[in-house]
């Protein structure tokens, strides 16, 4: 049975539907391997066996009564940044540190109804604000590759759980890099879906015009099967799309011959760590031993894509996060004079850092007297970038690139800086702000073993060609299959 | 030297919608404290807004029937402030484009026409509820009435008096519930007004204004920038400046009182909120609404004043609101347009008056159209007095009787009309009231009014008053 | 531009936030690090280019006006700091 730790969906899948394991065995699997590991990674900030259990138990019933739902019974994680209810949901944050969501984000519905099973709620930076996983008020999350080593952020938690077989799928959210960024830290494959396309009812809001959910998996499949049960119409999101149903895993298997890869000049530039580049060169060069052809193109205005982030980001983060005010649910100071101070003292005390600084960004960007300066400025600045990217789809399919500069760093090696941290998203933040999927797949390893991952960047809705496209690679590559030493 | 009040009003308008503005709660008045504050009345994280369209419905029709512009692509902004009945601490408004653009309003003060101009009107979510009596030292917050739709509709500063800025008040509330889109109860706040108020010598540029906030009914409307105009220019004659600030009106004293809260911290931060798509009204749509609107007030008055021979103030009372004018056209439908003049006369006096003792509305008159135009028609054609149309009026308001010939019949009001039968009664007071006689022949002409009335009086009000009238003068004079 | 420790501290009034002077101090420096970063937008002519808000481009869809929710007001208040009578209690609120 432990080869089904290292398995994909559809082995599980088959497995359960050939009654070689029960939905409970299975969570029970994965359950037993967090309490082995979790006290050493920390992925998971909230578990719950009784009721994995239960809901395990449900799907065993549904397939005894006749559901052959493709994911039925497969046991998942979900960042704590969706509201489950019955769960705490705590954003990574002490302010949400008791709060019991009273209903289910959509997604987390819409999984429920697919047939998989909660294992518990994932760490992660706190609310979705950071790199490295070390803004979190429940630790950080280790990097099972190197636990002396950051998983990236903010979907950490995610990251790790997947990168230690802790989980076969996760569910993640992107804002400015939070999928990719540590999906390739921890040598996985992550997808954050065009804006639209992932109701983000009861996903908790950072930067509401950025946000987007996600799948993470160890492949590209698997990603594409957990998206099948993640999108949909939701009539309680105004910026949800109305679309056909679509099927994310039927272009799969199409061969890569005459795909054009946009290979973006400004991705390639300085900054990027040397065995980086050389690990996405090797990723072109096997793309290209698979029919594609690479064609040079510009992105000339993604090196605003971080300033204009860091403006528009934190300016809805600081009015999203206003309802934190200790008044109906979460953290209150145990002490105040009077309202003002009550507000003040929870605000300061339940928050983290690096969320009162990008509160304090965000709420002075909007302030009278700077608004055009920087908000405004920001906005036609973000135009700019997604006008550059249409421009750039002329003449390519998708577009590839690095999803980090870096490999995983070492705790504290950034977190003293908040400029260095933020460039962690220098090359998945401008996909965020034109609202187009981005995506990264492990494409080998760095120095020390670390992995790297390889940036794919498609039109908008062409999810299923961006998993075509990482499929096609990882029929002839393993490493998503790597798993780390001693885990 | 004299000084000139200038005065703007902001009002807020609850639509009339079943459910909130961004969220499916109940808006119903009057539930028990936070049963209609659903997850996204109480802000719970992850929740989001979605545009009630009925809202926008309401919006179209004020907009077209203030003759406004209705925006395109409107966009909704939040604007950021904490209290503890703001939830989100933020309210979704509407600030750089709203969806009503201009317009404006007549109002008739002392007979004087006046065009009041409309700034604009745009789509927000109200407030919750602080209670602040109840909790020894604590405020309760209910939540129920946070997300109820408004409209705020904004003024020039148009309005130079008190009285003016009344009677656009009034009017504005007359216009809301012709429409159909607020129930103008302002002791549930549905309907409030706040008051720019400034005063400045005739010709100069305005002066620095305080708003007097969340006025919820016409008096103390009236009495607090009454107040305030009169505060204002004692602080200027007594050479202070007046600071712009934000005032309360406190019914108990007559006074306005400025807020404790620090105007300086007002920085509302507005920016576009990124969980709301522009709203857009397209031309059709536009269309469709108008078709299902009523005749509008104004269209009525003239109509009014035209076909049926009102004069501009009784066409402007009696349209003041939907239900008075259709009982108006409901009666001149039985009475006939010949007596139009008359049945508004009974419509805004008797009726008005009876109704405004007993604080009903006309839709619950005890006393039909049908009714009343019967009354009318039995006026005009001499069967009964005036006077006795008051009994009339009178005995069917009290359900004696089921219309006003029925009345008539059955009390013997018929008006006595044969000539030789009043003759021998005027025969018999003048035979009674020699003195009377002997006055009037002596010049007095009050006499003769004694003698009409001792007439009246013997045929217990049933003759025709103007026979009386003629053949008295006759017999005297003859 | 570079912030002093009175815009940061009236900036955090603003956003509710306690902070210490010492607080004050390190997020001053921190958020000039930060807006040093942010000022390189200001070199960009952006005459004529209409600001971005969403990342879609539709417009609003619209809600038929009809009561969804049911009252839960015990699970909401189970959950919350303070209540009392079905209402939520706040330190008093002066006007």
């Amino acid at each position: 049975m432990s080869d089904l730790i290292n398995a994909s969906l559809r082995e599980l899948s088959a497995a359960l539907e050939a009654k070689q394991v029960s939905s409970v065995e299975l969570s029970t699997m994965f359950l037993d391997r967090i309490e082995k590991l979790n006290p050493e990674i920390n992925a998971f900030v909230t578990l719950d066996r009784a009721k994995t259990l239960a809901q395990a138990a449900e799907m065993d019933a549904r397939r005894a009564a006749g559901d052959t739902s493709p994911l039925l019974g497969i046991p998942l994680g979900h960042k704590d940044i969706f509201c489950t209810e019955g769960w705490l949901t705590t954003c990574g944050s002490k302010m949400l540190h008791n709060f019991v969501s009273p209903y289910d984000a959509t997604v987390v519905t819409k999984l429920k109804q697919a047939g998989l099973v909660t294992l518990g709620k994932l760490n992660m930076d706190e609310f979705a604000m950071g790199s490295s996983n070390e803004t979190s008020y429940f630790g950080p999350v280790k990097n099972p590759w190197d636990t002396k080593r950051v998983p990236g952020g903010s979907s950490g938690g995610s990251a790790a759980a997947i990168a230690a077989r802790l989980a076969p799928v996760v569910t993640g959210t992107d804002t400015g890099g939070s999928i990719r960024q540590p999906a390739s830290l921890c040598g996985l494959t992550g997808l954050k879906p065009t804006y639209g396309v992932v109701s983000r009812y009861g996903m908790i809001a950072f930067a509401s015009s950025l946000d987007q959910a996600g799948p993470m998996a160890k492949s590209a499949e698997d990603c594409a099967l957990l998206l099948n049960g993640m999108v949909g119409f939701d009539e309680r999101d105004s910026t949800s799309l109305q679309r056909e149903t679509e099927d994310y895993t039927r272009d799969l298997n199409k061969p890569l011959s005459g795909l054009r890869i946009g290979l973006p000049k400004e991705f390639f530039g300085e900054g990027m760590a040397d065995d980086v580049r050389a690990t996405v060169e090797a990723a072109l060069e096997q793309y290209r031993q698979l029919g594609a052809t690479t064609v040079d193109i510009t992105l000339p205005n993604s090196g605003l894509s971080v300033p204009a982030y860091y403006v528009i980001a934190p300016a809805e983060a600081s009015s999203n996060l206003s309802r934190f005010d200790g008044v109906r649910y979460g953290y209150r100071a145990p002490e105040f004079t009077n309202l003002d101070d009550m507000y003040s003292k929870s605000r300061a005390q339940g928050f983290g850092s690096e969320v009162k600084r990008r509160i304090l960004i965000g709420t002075y960007v909007l302030s009278h007297g700077y608004y055009d300066a920087y908000y405004l400025q920001a906005q036609k600045i973000r135009r700019l970038i997604a006008a550059d990217f249409v421009e750039a789809f002329k003449a390519c399919d998708v577009i590839m690139g690095p999803a980090s500069p870096d490999t995983a760093f070492a705790f504290g090696e950034k977190s003293g800086d908040p400029v260095k941290m933020y460039l962690s998203d220098i090359y998945t933040i401008s996909t965020n702000l034109a609202g187009l999927p981005g995506m990264s797949i492990p494409a080998g390893f760095g120095a020390n073993k670390l992995p790297v991952g390889l940036q794919i960047i498609g039109n908008y809705f062409d999810e299923a060609k961006m998993f075509n496209v990482a499929h096609q690679y990882q029929q002839v590559t393993s490493w998503h299959r790597e798993m780390p030493a001693g885990i | 030297m004299k000084w000139e009040v200038v005065i703007g009003l902001e009002t807020h308008a609850q639509l009339q919608t079943k459910s909130k503005i961004f969220c499916g709660a109940s808006t119903a008045f009057g539930a028990e404290p936070n049963t209609q504050a659903d997850a996204v009345s109480l802000a719970l994280p992850g929740v989001l807004p979605v545009l009630n369209r009925e809202a926008v419905v309401c919006a179209i029709k004020f907009g077209l029937a203030i003759g406004a512009k209705i925006t395109e692509r409107s966009v909704f902004a939040r604007k950021n402030y904490f209290y503890p009945d703001l939830p989100k601490g933020y309210q979704i408004s509407q600030m750089e484009l709203p969806v009503v653009d201009g317009g404006s309003l007549t109002i008739n003060v002392d007979g004087n026409e006046k065009t009041v101009r409309l700034t604009r009107a745009h789509l927000e979510e109200d407030a919750g509820k602080s209670l602040h009596e109840d909790f020894a030292g604590r405020t309760g917050i209910d939540l129920n009435r946070a997300g109820t739709p408004l409209l705020e509709i904004v003024s020039e500063p148009d309005m130079r008096s008190a009285a003016e800025a009344v009677a656009y008040a009034k009017k504005l509330h007359e216009l809301v519930q012709w429409i159909g889109i607020c129930d103008g109860n302002m002791q549930e706040g549905s309907f409030r007004c706040d008051a720019n108020v400034s005063v400045r010598r005739p010709g100069d540029p305005y002066g620095t204004r305080r708003e007097i906030k969340n006025l919820n009914s016409f008096r103390f409307l009236e009495q607090a920038i009454n107040y305030e105009v009169q505060w204002q220019i004692n602080e200027i004659e007594e050479g202070r400046k007046i600071q712009q600030a934000t005032v309360l009106f406190d019914p108990d004293t007559g006074e306005t009182r400025s807020m404790r809260s620090k105007e300086d911290a007002h920085d509302y931060r507005y920016f576009p909120d990124p969980d709301l798509l522009p709203l857009e009204i397209t031309e059709a749509w536009k269309a469709e609404v108008k078709a299902t609107m009523p005749e509008l007030p104004q269209a009525m008055q003239q109509r009014f004043t035209g076909e049926y021979g009102l004069s501009a103030y009784d066409a402007d009372i009696i349209t003041s609101s939907r239900e008075m004018a259709q009982y108006f056209l409901d009666t001149v439908a039985v009475a006939g347009t010949a007596s139009a003049k008359l049945c508004a006369n009974w419509i805004q006096g008797d009726l008005a008056a009876r109704l405004n003792r007993e604080e009903k509305s006309i839709a619950e008159a005890p006393i039909s159209a049908t009714q009343l135009a019967g009354i009318i028609q039995r006026i005009v054609d001499n069967t009964i007095s005036n006077k006795i149309g008051k009994d009339v009026f009178d005995a069917l308001w009290n359900g004696d009787g089921a219309n006003a010939d029925a009345v008539i019949e059955a009390k013997g009001w018929k008006q006595i009309t044969d000539t030789g039968e009043i003759e021998a009664i005027i025969d018999e007071v003048l035979a009674a009231n020699q003195k009377s006689v002997e006055e009037f022949r002596a010049g007095k002409e009050k006499a003769f009014n004694a003698l009409v009335g001792q007439a009246m009086k013997a045929t217990k009000g049933k003759a025709n008053p103007q026979q009386v009238n003629d053949l008295l003068k006759q017999k005297l004079t003859g | 531009m570079s912030l002093d420790i009175e815009q940061v501290q009236r900036i955090a009034r603003l956003a509710r936030i306690e902070i210490s002077p010492a607080e004050a101090a390190t997020a001053r420096d921190q958020l000039n690090g930060i807006f040093g970063l942010i000022e390189t937008m200001q070199a960009v002519d952006t005459a004529g280019i209409a600001p971005m808000s969403h990342a879609v481009d539709m417009v609003q869809r619209l809600r038929p006006d009809a009561v969804t929710e049911a009252d839960q007001r015990t699970a909401f208040q189970a959950i919350a700091p303070e209540t009392d009578a079905g209402l939520y209690l706040v330190p008093k609120v002066i006007e």
